[in-house]
């Protein structure tokens, strides 16, 4: 199929509002203090295994991180479109045209373990 | 506080009479574009694991990710064959999750700005009639790896010591098609979801985007389901009964759900929102994880990849390339061809619609087009275990212009109705096309009407009762007559013409 989209436009408008959607509310819009729940709940969504004095610990430091990084919420930003991308770019797309693969001795190079022509993992609990 | 059992079922008909179901269903199509989403790689499906990848499908780090050109066109037009507006701007996301199967640790997908929104897909049910399905939003990802679990004894993760995976799937574009909460559909709801998938994988298939076998996992279904108590406004409470990839299989996932929702209901417990694993041998399914709440995804704006902007002309001109809907579709050409509502239902069962389609427009006739499809070469696939005349006539190169040759032969005169299925046993053992096979096998009418002539007198002389009756004025028992001089001929004769001496000998 011949090409229709146009590619790397330079230059064109990269601000638009979103049409038709309801915004999903930005999170923290406030910035919360952080519960040791939180931290627990975030380092099980991260699978790192922390212990009850590494929770202790991260409950204060990462407090102090989200506490500095605060400051940008005093920022003015009344109409100011968030940004996503620094470069004032849209559509920019390749043609589907197959390109080489690494190939599976050099994909699997860097894996840890391998077995079967697949990466090797260990199992994953109580998920299927 | 009582302990409610939430495995168990109550009838079909207890439900519907305290609740009216409310669905929702998720549908990922991958795209048949020759390379992945992102990345140049091959699609191929059924590779040498993990040769289809590359730094950006593997998450390497410092891979650069590109669009798919086509595979946006594709989600385009299948937002446009939805009814859907299609975003003048949007943006993919990371969503993020640790899995062995994002070898990135997230999946790019799109979150609040989905390509294409607010569109419908009507659905025509058995019975005629038309259910309106709400479509909320078609967006744009990408495919996981395949995992293999090993250690155990039964291929699960159960029991597993490890797991192996291929990244040949991940990155894979997938497009994901969500309908707005399905009412009203009550007791016909599992009829309403089998029919909404089928319609879509029809129009999927209309589009050419995709090959839509949910066989392979190409085309794959989430059913959503709640119950309201009758009365209630308020949604329930539901679960999502992931990876239910046959047509009959959606149909029986809602209504198990239903089953078990109405038992936990009626017992005064409350449903757990968790993802339920759908089980075709026992047609039952059984809990899953609790569901993620989106926030656990932190998605956010993806940095790698610049918005999607689709001017209008773009949007227009693929407009432009969306074929007839399979559903309008089907009902001109069944007025075309004059087939009955039976006949066309048939047709459309056996996946013949194309097929004849094609030998119409090769100089068929619709009927015999139907006839020897649906007929000989239909049987003949069944007999030998095919699930798809389509694929079974392509491997031994049936083609169209067979039957169309095999019609010519019979119009002129030269094969009748006995000696044309002889004529497709030939073509269908690969003895060559109906003309050689006809030539092969010595099959030719007697032209001759003396050997006619002569085999009509010798059978009334025989059967002068028989004959008497006709000439009594029960021309039916004629039949009886032409059976004899059609045996006597070796079957090589023209029985309306055998009929037309008999009758002419016999009633003037
Ligand atoms: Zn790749």
């Amino acid at each position: 199929m011949a090409s229709t989209l146009p590619t790397c436009h330079k230059g064109q408008r990269t601000v638009g509002p979103r049409q038709g959607l309801p915004r999903i509310p930005p999170r923290l819009a406030r910035m919360a203090e952080l519960s040791r729940d939180d931290v627990a709940h975030l380092a099980g969504l991260a699978r790192i295994d922390l212990s009850d004095a590494e929770l202790d610990k991260m409950v204060g430091e990462l407090g102090v991180i989200l506490e500095s990084v605060a400051t940008v919420q005093q920022s003015p930003i009344e109409g100011v479109e968030p940004m996503s991308h620094p470069m004032p770019l849209v559509n920019v797309t390749r043609p589907d045209v197959v390109r080489p693969s690494l190939g599976a001795e050099a994909a699997l190079a860097g894996a840890p373990e391998a077995d079967q022509q697949r990466f090797s993992v260990p199992r994953i609990l109580d998920e299927d | 506080m009582t302990v409610v059992d939430t495995e168990a079922t109550i009838s079909y008909d207890d439900v519907l009479a305290s609740f009216d179901p409310v669905m929702g269903l998720e549908v990922h199509v991958e795209l048949g574009t020759n390379t992945k989403m992102f990345c140049g790689c091959a699609t191929e499906f059924g590779a040498e694991p993990n040769t289809q990848v590359c730094p950006v499908c593997l998450g390497l780090p410092g891979a650069l990710p590109v669009v798919n050109e086509t595979a946006v066109e594709s989600a385009i037009r299948i937002g446009l064959a939805l009814n859907c507006e299609i975003a003048e701007w949007c943006r993919f996301a990371r969503k993020n999750y640790f899995y062995p199967d994002m070898p990135k640790n997230f999946q790019t997908s799109q979150y609040d700005e989905p390509i294409a929104f607010n569109g419908f897909l009507d659905v025509e049910l058995d019975d005629g009639t038309t259910y309106r399905v709400e479509i909320e939003r078609a967006h744009m990802e990408e495919d996981t790896g395949k995992s293999l679990h090993v250690g155990g004894s039964t291929g699960r993760i159960h029991g597993a010591t490890h797991s192996l995976v291929d990244y040949n799937r991940a990155g894979i574009p997938l497009i994901e098609i969500v309908t707005k909460p399905m009412l009203g559909a009550g007791e016909r709801a599992p009829e309403v979801a089998r029919a909404y998938v089928a319609t879509l994988r029809d129009l999927l298939k209309a589009l050419d985007v995709s090959d839509v076998k949910m066989e392979q996992g190409s085309m794959r279904c989430d059913v959503n389901l709640s119950l309201m108590p009758k009365g209630s406004t308020t949604l329930g409470t539901r679960t999502e009964t992931k990876n239910v990839n046959s047509l009959r299989s959606v149909e029986r996932a809602v209504r198990y759900e239903m089953c078990r929702h109405g038992a936990v209901l009626q017992a005064g417990g409350s449903i757990l929102q968790e993802t339920r694993h759908w089980h075709e041998d026992t047609g039952a399914t059984t809990s899953g994880r609790p569901k993620s709440d989106a926030d656990d995804y932190r998605y956010f704006p993806e940095p790698d990849l610049v918005p999607v902007a689709p001017s209008r002309e773009t949007v227009e001109s693929l407009r432009a390339t969306l074929p007839e809907p399979p559903a309008q579709r089907r009902k001109r050409l069944q007025s075309d061809w004059g087939f009955s509502d039976l006949e066309m239902r048939d047709v459309l069962n056996a996946g013949l619609v194309d097929l004849i389609g094609e030998t119409v427009d090769a100089g068929a006739t619709p009927a015999g087009a139907r006839k020897w499809w649906s007929g000989e070469i239909a049987r003949r696939a069944n007999a030998e275990g095919a699930t798809d005349v389509a694929s079974y006539a392509a491997e031994r190169s049936i083609t169209p212009a067979h039957v169309v040759e095999l019609e010519g032969l019979v119009k002129a005169g030269r094969l009748n109705d006995s000696m044309a299925r002889q004529a497709w046993e030939g073509v269908l053992d690969g003895e060559g096309t109906p003309t050689a096979v006809a030539d092969a096998r010595g099959l030719e009418l007697v032209q001759d009407d003396g050997a006619l002539e002569a085999a009509v007198d010798k059978v009334i002389e025989a059967n002068a009762d028989v004959a008497q009756k006709v000439r009594d004025g029960k021309v039916q028992a004629a039949g009886a007559l032409i059976g004899q001089v059609m045996k006597e001929m070796k079957g090589q004769a023209d029985a309306g013409k055998a009929r037309e001496i008999i009758l002419a000998k016999l009633t003037s």
